[in-house]
């Protein structure tokens, strides 16, 4: 679980940067930086490199790209396509559940914005895996939404074990980081702008459309960022709630780890890590001012 | 009117989407039946036998000591390097955001992955060290994203008044510019503690047989059944959460007060 667009909310508002590059006064400051490119150095970008000389070597020692074609594998195929169809889906979910609740927040006068990213957050704080499987006592055959449909004499709904119970499990679990990003910007929103619009004679509709909607472009482009990947690269939630027959990307890798297959389960890593890296490239894009000012 | 009764009932079906499962947790561990599915009437015994539970609380103990150490750690390096970063020119310090960003956004899978394979590579036996390295790893983000902000709003001239006032530079970064970052680098912490505790994947790949954590635990009960005791446990956690949270926002509340009278 990753919380990553809530320290926009928490951290106040910054004005804006008066001073530069070494606004501190404090010159000479670059050492204090030393064991933390030494830790990235040999925690972050070692380990990448690490993880592409296993995908494309085999136990031999031998350069192959076998496992990256591995993806093209039927079995490998088929669960990559599930992972996108789901997290696709529950990212289109996830979007229009929460920019409806980012507009109603944003809205309502509560001055407290903490207090709002508060309740948002605060399910996080019970294991995400106890959650999800909570979920399993919801979705059951003799769950508590079939108890009740079973009171009303309604038919019986068979969800869990499905894909639906993936996508659900899915827009549960991430829906967070879909709606904070997106109040986020909203909050910041300058009101006369919208004001204007409406002086200028812009119906609702318009002043959405061409006002709000343009301007919170970057809060959602990083919500989705934030929905997509996790949700693409999940095993956890598809190991809970979809049974042992739906198989994802995920638990194709983690099952080729948890056999020793460790040059296999690489390489498809490096397959995922490719659409990881579109999603970032389009984020970044849309960070224009390249330090994360409007993301976080 | 109708539409402030829609946009009301529409957050509520919200939040209550996003809790009812945490009340169904609370009330599993209230149920004396052993059985997820089956209601067996109420009960306080898991509570009492949480404490006997060895193998909980050693997982618990793993679970607290490493998000504190981890978090701890992190905070450190991840404030030092923020005040760097802060004052860098703006090329080093897009790269310096860029690698930051990296573990933020790849996915957990991919992180715990890459960490076991190098912990592998070096012959490095996986434990509570390999664990408690890689919570740091992706802990020091949070840190320095929550350290920069407070970083900008800081006046630079009061270290340099400092400084002229004959205070060393270290003197004058813990009495000038620490207590005013300070809020960051608490957040920074906090947020650290709470993505270590709640992690699974990265710990899943990166731990060796012996260790537990919460999670860990969890996920090796997911098949055969969870004990009731960490409904109980998790119970417990998440109250004294909502306690502190509760108490922090009124503290907050009543300083904010007596400016809204003036």
């Amino acid at each position: 679980m990753k919380i990553r667009n809530v320290l926009n909310t928490i951290t106040p508002k910054t004005p804006s940067q008066k001073n530069g590059a070494g606004s501190l006064g404090i010159r000479n400051t670059k050492w204090l930086s030393f064991p933390y490119i030494l830790w990235m150095v040999g925690f972050i970008i070692i380990p990448l490199i690490v993880i592409l000389y296993y995908g494309l070597t085999t136990n031999d020692k031998l350069l192959t790209l076998d496992n990256i074609k591995s993806i093209l594998d039927p079995i490998n195929l088929r669960s990559l396509r599930l992972a996108l169809e789901l997290s696709f889906v529950s990212t289109v979910i996830c979007l229009l559940l929460a920019y409806p609740l980012a507009m109603i927040l944003n809205k309502s006068k509560m001055k407290s914005n903490s207090f709002i990213v508060m309740i948002i957050i605060l399910p996080m704080w019970m294991n995400f895996l106890l959650r999800t499987i909570a979920w399993q006592n919801i979705l059951e055959r003799t769950g508590i939404i079939n108890t009740v449909l079973k009171f009303f004499n309604l038919p019986m709904l068979n969800i869990i074990n499905t894909p639906s119970a993936i996508i659900l499990g899915m827009v549960y679990n991430f829906l967070p980081f879909m709606v904070l990003p997106i109040y986020n910007v909203l909050i910041k929103i300058d009101k006369d702008i919208i004001n204007a619009a409406r002086d200028l004679g812009a119906n609702s509709i318009q002043t959405f459309l061409k006002i709000i909607l343009p301007l919170s472009l970057p809060g959602v482009i990083s919500g989705i960022t934030m929905v997509f990947v996790p949700s693409l690269t999940t095993f956890v939630i598809s190991n809970i709630l979809g049974g042992s027959k739906i198989v994802l990307i995920g638990n194709v890798i983690e099952q080729q780890f948890r056999i020793g297959n460790w040059h296999a389960g690489s390489g498809l890593s490096l397959v995922l890590m490719i659409f990881i890296l579109i999603s970032m490239a389009i984020l970044s894009k849309y960070d224009k001012e390249g330090e994360g000012g409007s993301i976080w | 009117m109708v539409k402030k009764f829609i946009e009301r009932f529409y957050v509520g079906l919200i939040l209550f989407f996003l809790y009812a499962p945490i009340i169904i947790l609370i009330i599993l561990s209230f149920n004396s039946s052993k059985s997820r599915s089956k209601w067996g009437g109420f009960t306080l015994h898991w509570y009492k036998e949480l404490f006997k539970n060895q193998s909980i609380m050693n997982a618990l103990y793993t679970t607290l000591i490493i998000a504190f150490l981890s978090a701890l750690v992190a905070t450190i390096i991840g404030t030092a390097a923020a005040i760097a970063i802060n004052s860098m020119k703006k090329t080093p310090r897009t790269i310096m955001i860029a690698i930051t960003n990296i573990p933020m956004l790849n996915a957990d899978i991919v992180t715990g992955i890459s960490l076991m394979l190098l912990f592998v590579a070096m012959r490095y036996t996986l434990g509570f060290t390999s664990v408690l390295i890689s919570h740091i790893t992706f802990n020091i983000p949070y840190v320095i994203l929550s350290v920069m902000p407070k970083l900008k709003q800081l006046n630079p001239h009061t270290f340099e008044a400092a400084l002229d006032l004959g205070a060393s530079p270290v003197y004058a970064f813990f009495k000038v510019i620490l207590p005013d970052i300070f809020p960051g680098v608490l957040t920074g912490f906090f947020l650290a503690f709470t993505m270590s505790l709640d992690d699974f994947v990265i710990t899943h790949f990166t731990k060796g047989p012996e260790i537990n954590t919460l999670s860990t635990k969890i996920y090796t009960e997911v098949r055969k059944g969870i004990k009731p005791e960490i409904y109980a446990l998790s119970t417990l956690m998440f109250i004294a959460v909502l306690l502190l949270l509760v108490l922090i926002n009124r503290r907050n509340a009543d300083k904010r007060e007596p400016i809204k009278k003036v």
